[in-house]
């Protein structure tokens, strides 16, 4: 449940955010993070930017991510 | 990247021939649970270094006393009850969110925002949002009730569960579980709170406390350095996350948390009542209160019949001392929250594995 993504902001309006992350965009809100800017890699937990990230460690986590979701599908066969 | 691990590993090897004695390591983060486990970490580790999963999964550690407050209210036709996702199949004493959502009126959000929006939408309703979580995901919870304030909304509530991890790491010290040598600290959890939080942990119970990030090598460079530091003798806190972790942390965050709630006792799964441990609404904020809103106590609650996971957050035993599992409960019909959510230490062994 804290599990947190890093995902770019790429639209901004006050403090309403879309994020991008590997291609998926949702809305999240930078309340909590006010001087965040447009372009930024944030980490986003519960629709909330919590923390800047920089590129390098948001792409590692991304990549991260792709592995689990190839693993995850690849159990869900194993199990049925 | 791998002379970063061999060197981390070494440092494990020789500290564990160093001190000549069994090591043990706890992580109390779920997100941590679950990287442990899929990276095999576990099995390139040295048999005297134990890891312990501890109280780090929100979902496990709220109490059943909670669960059971939940499922009351969802039993009311007048509510409207919204959740993360990970709440939903946790049982209670009588069934789950899960067998409720026939009902209409269970709604999965992602965001304390969208229970809010529920609440604009559904007037004639009261929408009372689940909110649990450690430090990470109080603030979200903080922003509703104060966007509710503002705009007038009545019929928005939340049931407060939410958790501070500091005071459940002193509880396992003061008697629960004084084994733990050195604890791997909640990357996210210190982007709100601070690397420089975990100090206290350090000065008064010469523990080493290292924040870590969640890719492997960021794990393993984490045990390193609690290793070296058990070796030294001169424990410290310290963050592996990079730049992510800042020693204050997210200030604006804390402000707004600091606002809204205030730290009372409260109950946890396996640690009992813990002083100043669970936050609830200020008096200010007091008509957004469920407890309060309908007249419900925060009570100790029972566990399902046989489900140890209280003794697993604790660390004192593993998964597979308890007869329930990969019997009576598995992944698929699970029985106590450990092996219900996804950063759950009984979910992570059953999925994983036991040494891999």
């Amino acid at each position: 449940m804290c599990l947190a993504v890093p995902a770019r902001i790429v639209e901004l309006e006050g403090d309403r955010a879309v994020v991008d992350a590997m291609g998926n965009r949702w809305k999240a809100k930078t309340t909590l993070l006010p001087d965040a800017k447009l372009g930024d890699v944030v980490l986003v937990h519960a629709g909330f930017a919590i923390a800047l990230v920089d590129e390098e460690e948001a792409r590692k986590t991304w990549e991260l991510f792709a592995e689990i979701e190839d693993f995850e599908k690849t159990s869900n066969k194993v199990s049925g | 990247m791998l002379d970063r691990i061999a060197k981390a590993q070494h440092t494990i090897e020789e500290a564990c021939e160093t001190l000549g004695r069994q090591i043990t390591i706890m992580e109390v983060c779920g997100t941590h649970t679950v990287s442990i486990f899929r990276s095999g970490i576990r099995s390139t580790l040295p048999e005297r270094l134990k890891l312990l999963s501890g109280p780090g999964c929100p979902v496990c550690v709220t109490d059943q006393g909670y669960i059971d407050t939940v499922l009351e209210l969802a039993d009311r036709s007048d509510c409207i009850i919204a959740t993360y996702g990970d709440m939903i199949r946790v049982p209670g004493s009588d069934g789950s969110l899960e067998a409720r959502v026939s009902n209409g009126n269970v709604k999965v959000v992602l965001s304390s925002e969208d229970a809010l929006q529920l609440a604009r939408e559904n007037p004639d309703k009261v929408v009372v949002f689940i909110a649990v979580g450690f430090e990470t995901t109080t603030p979200a919870s903080a922003v509703a009730v104060k966007e509710a304030a503002g705009e007038g909304v009545t019929n928005f509530c939340i049931l407060s569960g939410h958790k501070l991890v500091l005071p459940a790491m002193r509880a396992l010290l003061d008697g629960m579980n004084d084994r733990v040598d050195g604890f791997l600290c909640p990357g996210h959890v210190s982007t709100i709170i601070g690397w420089g939080a975990f100090a206290e942990i350090v000065n008064e119970y010469r523990r080493p406390c290292v924040v870590a990030g969640f890719e492997p090598v960021q794990i393993i460079e984490g045990l390193a350095e609690i290793c070296r530091e058990l070796v030294t003798g001169k424990p410290e806190v310290k963050s592996v996350y990079g730049a992510v972790v800042t020693e204050q942390g997210n200030t604006a965050a804390q402000k707004i948390v600091a606002e809204c709630f205030e730290p009372v006792d409260g109950y946890w799964r396996g640690l009992g009542k813990i002083e100043k441990s669970t936050l609830a609404l200020r008096e200010q904020y007091s008509r957004f209160d469920a407890f309060r809103r309908f007249g419900l106590e925060d009570r100790p609650g029972k566990e399902n019949r046989g489900c140890r996971c209280g003794e697993v957050l604790c660390g004192l035993i593993e998964p597979i001392e308890c007869p329930l599992f990969g019997t009576r409960c598995t992944v698929d019909r699970p029985v106590g929250p450990c092996m219900v959510s996804s950063e759950g230490t009984c979910a992570a062994w059953f999925k994983y594995g036991r040494r891999t």
